[in-house]
């Protein structure tokens, strides 16, 4: 009796540990960090593109009324150049301000980008050493930001696509 | 007095070189323990990602400021989360990684204990 229970249990926790580490095997292993909503933006100092003046996040997100959109781009970066024409679909927003983060980047190759296929950018933000996009908590390129008061309200990572474009359009309505 | 002139150098040398190598070694420790989110399953110390050199970087200005490791893998943990640590720090989501290796060792002294030892006697 006592041989039958314990083969028992040992046949029971050897199935359970079997749906356990089967069922792990079809979990993403690829992490995404989670950005907390509401976050507040944090606070940093840079330069901006092609002039040689400093600029504080103050000095930036002023209006409480408007949506702005960060977006972290380099020329080098390749699903960059696929989302530019929803960025420039985003221009005609009239509450949306957009912002560039130009990203561990050549200046005359981002301004032969921005040449090319137009600039989006109401300013554009200097990260040289990419720092500041670690301050944003961004780990690669692009990135985009949509912050209204302050505050994070959506945090995209990868390339802005249709469903997306029309995400951020439905949220600043 | 010269003599003394170049004891005073040498014993500046050796100090700051002991103190460069002590920076050194805490960016060491907490590149090691960080997790690289550009290449998963690669610390940040062995990556050379984009967002690994720019974590180096930046604990290399965060050294500089005086900021402990704590306050570091605090400042990062902010912005990416408890997974960015290899090592998971002990709290009430990990009471159970870290007490059930505990417990079975436990368990299994117990059963070794009561199977070898006392039978035997």
């Amino acid at each position: 009796m006592k041989n039958k229970v314990s083969s028992l249990i040992s046949i029971l926790l050897f199935v359970l540990i079997f749906f356990l580490f089967y069922k792990g095997l079809k979990n993403s292993n690829i992490y995404t960090p989670v950005t907390k909503i509401e976050k507040d933006i944090p606070f940093f100092e840079t330069k901006i593109f092609d002039k040689n003046e400093d600029i504080s996040s103050n000095e930036i997100f002023i209006d409480d009324n408007r949506f702005y959109l960060l977006n972290i781009w380099a020329s080098w970066c390749v699903p960059c150049v696929d989302e530019h024409p929803f960025l420039l679909e985003l221009t005609k927003q009239q509450n949306l301000n957009l912002i560039g983060l130009n990203y561990k980047d050549n200046d005359i190759k981002a301004e032969k980008f921005l040449n090319e296929l137009g600039n989006p950018y109401s300013i554009i933000l200097l990260d040289y050493d990419g720092t500041l996009a670690i301050e944003w908590g961004a780990y690669g390129v692009p990135e985009t930001f949509l912050i209204k008061e302050k505050k994070i309200i959506k945090k995209i990572i990868g390339p802005i696509n249709d469903d997306y474009l029309n995400e951020i359009k439905e949220l600043i309505k | 007095m010269k003599l003394l002139k170049y004891l005073f150098l040498l014993f500046l040398i050796f100090n700051l070189s002991s103190l460069y190598a002590e920076e050194k070694n805490l960016k060491t420790e907490i590149t090691k323990n960080l997790r690289c989110l550009v290449c998963q399953g690669q610390s940040v110390y062995d990556s050379d990602s984009e967002f690994a050199d720019s974590i180096k970087i930046l604990i290399d200005e965060k050294i500089k400021q005086g900021q402990d490791k704590q306050e570091i893998y605090q400042y990062l943990k902010d912005r990416y989360g408890q997974w960015i640590l290899y090592e998971p720090e002990f709290s009430k989501n990990t009471y159970f990684l870290w007490i059930f290796p505990v417990f079975i060792f436990l368990i299994g002294g117990f059963l070794i204990f009561r199977l070898f030892i006392i039978k035997k006697n």
